[in-house]
């Protein structure tokens, strides 16, 4: 039970953000309309599958100066949790696009990064795919985890930032938080973002557990 | 042996064995020269956007043929023995000073080609040849860290282009942008965030190649 908080907070919180979020009173906006609603879905995923490779991240630094296989097990569960959440979170943008800026893809620098850096860690999947031996695996994926993460960073935060772009925050547009992410808004924003960050790692979790037991058996 | 007496000795032997069999060097300048006949005779004219659009995709596919090779070609024995008497830091690091002086011969050469068949005014030239001169140490950098990578996994050469596709398009896109903007010939001060960007990130991936290579070679 002790140990057990943090996936009844996690499940409480996405649950006051599912109800809250589709009853709560929101601004009314031109364009954005009711659709507003979406920012309670789809940003939490962006930030989700960002904590996700982060974690990834650290497990494959740790792996290469530690050579413990379970850190390896815990960088690539993370990914593959991430890799979903990145597919959520293209898949609620594109839906909130239809319908706000008239097309699924619009040509924004912000969704083609978000689709290339979801293609890296495909590219990381399949490269772990191409090797048997467990211990080369493991070494050479965690090199190139290491490697393209920085680029990463630099796709989904610098390169839209030096660009026109539809998303706030960007090409000069400023942030949700300056003019229409309302008090009210935020009571349902911040706690939708730290529920699904934990039913992330709590999802990757499991898997990583799962592979563990299958392994040891 | 100091890192530079090692880096400058290793790449003395490069340059060495590359002269003595240029089959690999002529087939890289074949390959590009070739590929741009096949574009010339397949759009004949192009628009100004196109025709930048169109070097730097030529430059990629030419420089990933082109570095793939520098961990391939060797054999593990040789590896081995290069590996006793040189430092991992050393190893990389002339690596990728080789792949940057091949890369900008490829790219002059090409550029030069490139200029005869489809002619296009350029505002800039010296700008532009500067983010010639940029595009050849990001993919340098970029790409040889990944081709030691995928050396390493059965089908390298697919695995190459997988690797390092996602890695390089962030740089690409900002080549292009520079280009086009020496293209245009506009206000060089218009050019400077690319410009800083671009060696940012090439400083970032070449430190963490320097960190990241001594995992990889023992093995």
């Amino acid at each position: 039970m002790q140990k057990n908080w943090w996936k009844i907070l996690a499940s409480v919180l996405i649950l006051y953000s599912v109800i809250a979020g589709f009853l709560f009173e929101v601004p009314r906006l031109p364009i954005l309309h009711e659709s507003i609603r979406n920012l309670y879905f789809h940003v939490p995923m962006w930030f989700t599958m960002i904590v996700l490779y982060l974690i990834s991240v650290i497990y494959s630094i740790k792996y290469l100066s530690s050579g413990d296989e379970k850190h390896d097990l815990i960088a690539v569960e993370m990914v593959n949790t991430g890799i979903v959440f990145g597919f959520l979170g293209l898949v609620t943008g594109m839906i909130w696009a239809n319908f706000t800026w008239g097309s699924p893809w619009p040509n924004d620098p912000k969704l083609n990064s978000a689709a290339i850096a979801t293609l890296m860690y495909m590219a990381y999947i399949v490269l772990r795919g191409s090797m048997d031996e467990e211990q080369k695996r493991a070494k050479i994926s965690a090199v190139y985890n290491v490697f393209a993460f920085p680029v990463m960073l630099v796709l989904l935060f610098i390169l839209p930032r030096m660009t026109d772009s539809l998303h706030p925050g960007n090409g000069g547009n400023p942030g949700f938080n300056s003019y229409d992410l309302d008090s009210q808004m935020r009571l349902v924003f911040y706690p939708a973002v730290i529920g699904w960050i934990l039913i992330g790692v709590w999802i990757a979790n499991m898997r990583y557990r799962t592979r563990l037991i299958e392994i040891n058996s | 042996m100091s890192l530079y007496q090692q880096v400058r000795a290793l790449l003395y032997k490069e340059i060495v064995l590359e002269w003595r069999s240029r089959y690999a060097l002529n087939g890289i300048l074949l390959y590009v020269v070739s590929t741009i006949f096949v574009c010339y005779l397949s759009f004949r004219g192009l628009q100004a956007v196109t025709w930048n659009a169109l070097f730097w995709i030529i430059m990629l596919f030419a420089s990933i043929n082109a570095v793939t090779k520098s961990f391939v070609q060797e054999s593990r024995g040789r590896q081995l023995y290069f590996y006793t008497i040189a430092s991992a830091q050393a190893i990389i690091l002339t690596k990728i000073i080789y792949n940057v002086f091949l890369l900008f011969l490829l790219a002059v050469l090409a550029l030069f080609f490139y200029g005869i068949v489809f002619t296009n005014p350029v505002g800039d030239p010296a700008l532009y040849l500067l983010a010639v001169v940029l595009g050849s140490i990001s993919f340098a950098s970029v790409f040889t860290l990944i081709s030691s990578i995928a050396s390493k996994a059965s089908n390298s050469s697919a695995l190459m282009a997988i690797l390092s596709f996602p890695v390089i398009i962030p740089l690409l896109i900002l080549l292009i942008k520079l280009s086009k903007n020496a293209m245009d010939g506009l206000d060089r001060a218009s050019s400077y965030n690319e410009i800083a960007v671009l060696l940012a990130i090439n400083l970032i991936v070449i430190t963490v190649s320097l960190l990241l290579f001594p995992y990889l070679w023992r093995d």
